[in-house]
């Protein structure tokens, strides 16, 4: 027994499965991508507009009943070029997320920037989502494939530098 | 004569703190429409609005939760939603029940720089196995790979009880019986029923020895308490439920290793908190299976006199992580009300009561 080298490791396997609730506020919001719309909801009391809600002003702490539609077009806030690959990665590398703020919104979200050459995505660059066809729709931020540059002017940077 | 100004002897701190405020959620099955924040903003919104204040009047946030019930990692900073954390404030979490989110706040009452503080947890049976979860908290070298679950590891406690001649099953079903009766009374419970203890005997075993009755439901919930300390206590409640004692003490976490008929973590809190001291009126056991009262009961010294879960325990409803912040709830009310002058409130965590908090309660 002596002889025996110490136990240094052991593997114990460990899997658990979990039913996800999205919410009411992210439920509308998600099923919003079902019919081609960016759903947020807007702050009773400081007006911010958050896509998605999850039903809380973080600010203010009280519902957020409003739903607002939000347009297809919005502002890279700031953006990371991913080179590196990763288990269960699904797009080719190198390629562009950005932090995407669409118009009238007050908080952004990550999206796929796709159409423009990696060395000129920039912060302020005006873009807009490219819906999948309205067939591929579901309750799913993939239904939007990706943001393109929509050809606007650079957004003045005083317009967004509280989303950075 | 108003008794403000007048706060009774103190076994733990120097400093009267007590509870003024207490909400809880709809205890149910699966919460299935409503997130986390969706479900604590209503709560929230009781605990300060019963009492007139808002968030701007509290000093310090202390919740209680755990990620592996939602499988999603800093949920506890999700949650912070529910209560708007703007301007910033003095924030704290711990990955436990409420009640020790409580004990927290307490401590930090106790150096004076605060008056109030808002504590909140949070925790849902539904979105996982809560068997398989559970036993993800046991040691991982020799009891977690077999995933041995709650009910299974409190039926070897239940079974030990019998063996030493402890307790019977006729014993856990008077228990299940006279709480489910009692939280008929309870708009928040889960389970009530009114059965008789011979009737629940012909109820099917879960896991020998334990059947059905005994066991606690499956509860989606949560809870919120807000502490105020010394003259602020009066100025927003009547009749505070000042903690005159509180401590919390745990047992080796190798269940084979424990005598599980006895909780001397249970004894030593309860000591420690001054809960054998006085006189008690009532008593708030978190026994999350109906053996487990007997132990409790034993363990702080309880008599035949002294009413226990009138709200039914977490027999009633178990809300996982708020079920022992609500049993300080629940005794706390029932000093506001007059109902009772001194209670003590316990709430557990772990296998087979391993870790325990015992929390003693008095009006003036």
């Amino acid at each position: 027994m002596s002889e025996r080298e110490p136990v240094t490791m052991m593997a114990a396997p460990m899997r658990l499965d979990y039913e996800f609730t999205a919410g009411v506020a992210q439920s509308k919001n998600l099923h919003g991508y079902a019919e081609g719309k960016f759903i947020g909801q807007r702050c009773p009391k400081c007006k911010k507009v958050y896509v998605p809600s999850r039903g809380s002003c973080p600010t203010d702490g009280v519902p957020t009943d409003e739903v607002v539609e939000l347009p297809n077009t919005g502002t890279v806030t700031t953006y990371c070029v991913v080179n590196v690959p990763f288990a269960g990665q699904s797009i080719e590398i190198p390629y562009i997320c950005g932090q995407i703020l669409l118009d009238g919104a007050n908080l952004s979200f990550m999206g796929l920037l796709q159409e423009i050459p990696i060395d000129e995505v920039r912060m302020g660059l005006r873009v807009e989502a490219v819906w999948a066809p309205p067939e591929e729709w579901g309750p799913t931020l993939a239904s939007v494939k990706y943001f393109r540059p929509n050809g606007e002017p650079d957004a003045d940077y005083e317009s967004y530098k509280e989303y950075l | 004569m108003s008794p403000a100004g007048r706060f009774p002897d103190l076994t733990s701190g120097r400093r009267p703190v007590g509870v003024v405020s207490f909400a809880q959620y709809d205890n149910v099955r699966r919460e299935g429409a409503r997130n986390e924040v969706e479900m604590l903003m209503p709560v929230v919104a009781e605990v300060f609005g019963s009492i007139g204040i808002t968030k701007d009047d509290v000093g310090f946030i202390c919740s209680g939760s755990t990620d592996y019930l939602i499988g999603g990692p800093f949920s506890f900073v999700a949650a912070l939603d529910a209560v708007g954390v703007w301007p910033p404030r003095a924030e704290s979490h711990v990955e436990m029940d409420g009640a020790w989110a409580l004990y927290e706040a307490w401590v930090l009452l106790q150096e004076g720089e605060i008056d109030a503080a808002l504590v909140y947890c949070f925790g849902r049976s539904s979105m996982g196995d809560l068997s398989e979860i559970l036993s993800v908290q046991l040691d991982p070298y020799y009891l977690a790979p077999l995933w041995p679950d709650p009910t299974s590891l409190a039926a070897l406690q239940a079974q030990a009880m019998i063996d030493t001649g402890k307790a019977s099953e006729a014993d856990f079903a008077e228990v299940a019986s006279r709480s489910r009766r009692a939280a008929l009374v309870n708009p928040k419970a889960q389970v009530a029923y009114d059965r008789s203890p011979e009737e629940l005997l012909r109820d099917d075993y879960d896991v020998a020895p334990l059947r059905r009755h005994a066991l606690p439901p499956l509860t989606d919930g949560c809870a919120a308490v807000v502490l105020a300390a010394g003259e602020k206590a009066y100025e927003w409640c009547d009749r505070p439920a000042f903690i005159t004692g509180i401590d919390h003490r745990i047992e080796t976490h190798s269940v084979g290793a424990r005598d599980l008929t006895v909780s001397p973590s249970t004894t030593l809190a309860g000591e420690k908190a001054g809960a054998g001291a006085k006189n008690v009126d009532l008593a708030e056991l978190h026994a999350p299976y109906a053996h487990q009262e007997l132990i409790l009961r034993e363990a702080l010294g309880l008599g035949d006199g002294v009413s226990v879960n009138p709200s039914g325990g977490a027999l009633a409803a178990n809300p996982i992580m708020s079920a022992g912040l609500i049993r300080i709830g629940e005794a706390a009310r029932r000093i506001w009300s007059g109902e009772a002058s001194r209670a003590v409130a316990h709430a557990t965590s772990g296998p087979c009561l391993q870790q325990n908090l015992v929390c003693v309660l008095e009006g003036v």
